[in-house]
């Protein structure tokens, strides 16, 4: 990997792979992204160059993960734990419904650790918590447990 | 009353301004040539003559033309000039050998004298960094190898405007030589000095700017430009390099900020410039120079192309890459024009005026289809024994690789 400043647009990354194929990404200062992969007759063009938005670049970059699970994945450990994000959609089940009513850590064995609502996080909710469409929720166990807590959430 | 009649008349040149550069838009042209003919269009000698908005439109050029040179600034950081200084100077000085000398020999043939050959040498030498990027965005080679010798260029063109315009400023101020040579060394000196204060204490500079309030943030910058820039103009360093200097000062987050606050300022009163600079250019007196601006075009076409042959050779790309990065720094714009706007408000040589707008409008528009059309016609010339000649269709989409011309199957997928 290589890095080559291009003075008023961002830096360039280069990377030459195994194959002796060249690709390139450029991080403009706005935040965006090109990603350019180059010709074979005229390895100093690129055949083709695909504008990103910092969006549509990070999830480039989760599906590029070697690790990959799922774009909501916050941290694998080897002890089989995993914590998720898991977004109520706007006609959820759950919508004006407490917390309680999930019977999540029953059926599930998953605890949630924190809700996430527009910029606010609010830690450990107790089972009162009133649930909104939109929040996000911060849940930890196992992998089964983690989907079928994601399955359960879902419910609309 | 006055006021009204004001209002009236700038209102209709940004509306007609707006209109004009959504027909830019459209056609995926530079704005730039569409202005000044606007300005042509409205000025002296032109269709409807303006009256009560001339004052406030020459004070929103100058403003005009502080704005374009902050954000070019900005732009940059120092050490990235610096940088550049220290390993491309050999592609800065072979550009300005190529390209300012056919300008100044064109001045003396035309019998202008020696002030009239250094503005007109600017002139040609100077190229577009606003319509290059861009173009080079719309074509897909920002990540071409190319690319890295044509911005060097850029910057050095950019960086070498804030010894040029000091110069100039003295010429047309029509100061002794003394009194010129002293100019120069304080011109010198404070960007020296300014360049070396932003690379060591930049982000002390740029602390002392910063705000998270954008409110505060745009007056404290507009503020300091205008200031700085006002007491360069007092020191006849010329406004707008001291308006560059600041940009170069600026590093990070504030010239994020600053960027992103200003862009809106910078396309209003710069577009006010090229009307402005249009205004005082009678339409009438284009015609007589329309020969000699086609002929310099022409030259200064070659000579920028060779440029960008030899910068791109010299960084190691290969020849297709060579004929890109000529054809794509041919494009003059902005900085042909302010440097051309200092002389006329100077009132030296009245056919340089016409003559900088004629030779802008020509290479405004032939610059983005010399960067593209260089490379496959360069292919085409060295093939001729082919008899299928290059396929000039429809331009492709913004973006799209340039497989339009006829070339080996190899390769297209």
């Amino acid at each position: 990997m290589s890095t080559t400043p291009l003075p008023g647009i961002g830096v360039q990354y280069d990377l030459t792979t195994r194959e002796h194929r060249h690709l390139s990404v450029i991080a403009h200062r706005d935040g965006t992204r090109t990603v350019n992969v180059y010709r074979a007759d005229d390895p100093d063009a690129c055949a083709q160059s695909l504008h990103l938005t910092s969006a549509e670049t990070t999830s480039l970059i989760d599906a590029l993960m070697p690790a990959h699970h799922s774009p909501n994945l916050l941290h694998t450990t080897d002890l089989g734990l995993v914590a998720e994000r898991i977004e109520l959609s706007a006609h959820s089940y759950w919508n004006g419904r407490v917390l309680g009513e999930t019977r999540m850590r029953t059926e599930t064995g998953v605890s949630i650790v924190a809700v996430l609502r527009r910029a606010e996080a609010r830690p450990s909710p107790a089972p009162d918590f009133r649930l909104a469409g939109g929040d996000t929720l911060i849940v930890i166990g196992t992998r089964e447990g983690v989907d079928a807590a994601a399955a359960l959430l879902g419910r609309e | 009353m006055h006021s009204a009649l004001f209002l009236i008349e700038f209102g209709a040149i940004i509306l007609g301004l707006g209109l004009l550069g959504r027909v830019a838009g459209r056609l995926k042209f530079s704005p730039i040539p569409l202005y000044l003919l606007a300005g042509l269009a409205f000025g002296t000698g032109g269709l409807l003559p303006m009256g009560a908005s001339e004052e406030f439109v020459a004070i929103g050029a100058e403003i005009g033309v502080i704005l374009l040179l902050l954000m070019l600034g900005l732009e940059y950081t120092a050490s990235d000039l610096v940088s550049n200084l220290k390993t491309q100077y050999p592609a800065g000085l072979v550009d300005f050998g190529l390209n300012a000398v056919p300008g100044a020999v064109a001045a003396l043939l035309m019998g202008w004298g020696p002030v009239a050959a250094v503005v007109l040498a600017g002139v040609t030498w100077i190229s577009s960094s606003g319509v290059i990027a861009k173009v080079m965005g719309d074509l897909g080679r920002l990540g071409n190898r190319e690319t890295p010798a044509i911005l060097s260029i850029l910057v050095l063109e950019d960086l070498a405007m804030a010894v040029y315009l000091p110069i100039v400023t003295a010429l047309l101020a029509g100061v002794s030589l003394a009194a010129g040579s002293a100019t120069l060394a304080i011109a010198l000196g404070v960007a020296g000095a300014v360049l070396f204060v932003a690379v060591r204490y930049g982000r002390h500079i740029s602390r002392f700017v910063s705000s998270d309030d954008p409110e505060k943030l745009l007056l404290v910058v507009l503020g300091l430009t205008l200031l700085v820039a006002g007491i360069a103009q007092q020191l006849q360093v010329s406004a707008a390099v001291g308006a560059f200097l600041v940009g170069i000062a600026l590093s990070g987050e504030v010239a994020e900020g600053t960027h992103t606050l200003l862009s809106p300022l910078r396309d209003l009163f710069a577009a006010v410039f090229f009307v402005f600079f249009g205004l005082h250019t009678d339409p009438a007196s284009i015609p007589p120079v329309l020969l000699p601006a086609l002929a310099l075009a022409l030259v200064t076409t070659g000579t920028k192309i060779a440029t960008g042959y030899w910068a791109a050779k010299r960084a190691g790309v290969g020849v297709k890459g060579r004929w890109r990065a000529g054809g794509t720094l041919v494009a003059r714009g902005e900085f042909s024009i302010v440097i051309a706007g200092l002389a006329v408000t100077a009132g030296i040589e009245p056919a340089l005026g016409p003559l900088a707008t004629a030779y802008v409008l020509i290479l405004v528009v032939v610059g983005p289809l010399t960067a593209r059309y260089t490379e496959p016609a360069a292919a085409w010339v060295s093939r001729r024994r082919t008899p299928s000649g290059p396929v000039l269709g429809v331009p492709s989409q913004p973006g799209a690789p340039e497989a339009v011309q006829d070339q080996d199957p190899v390769g297209r997928t």
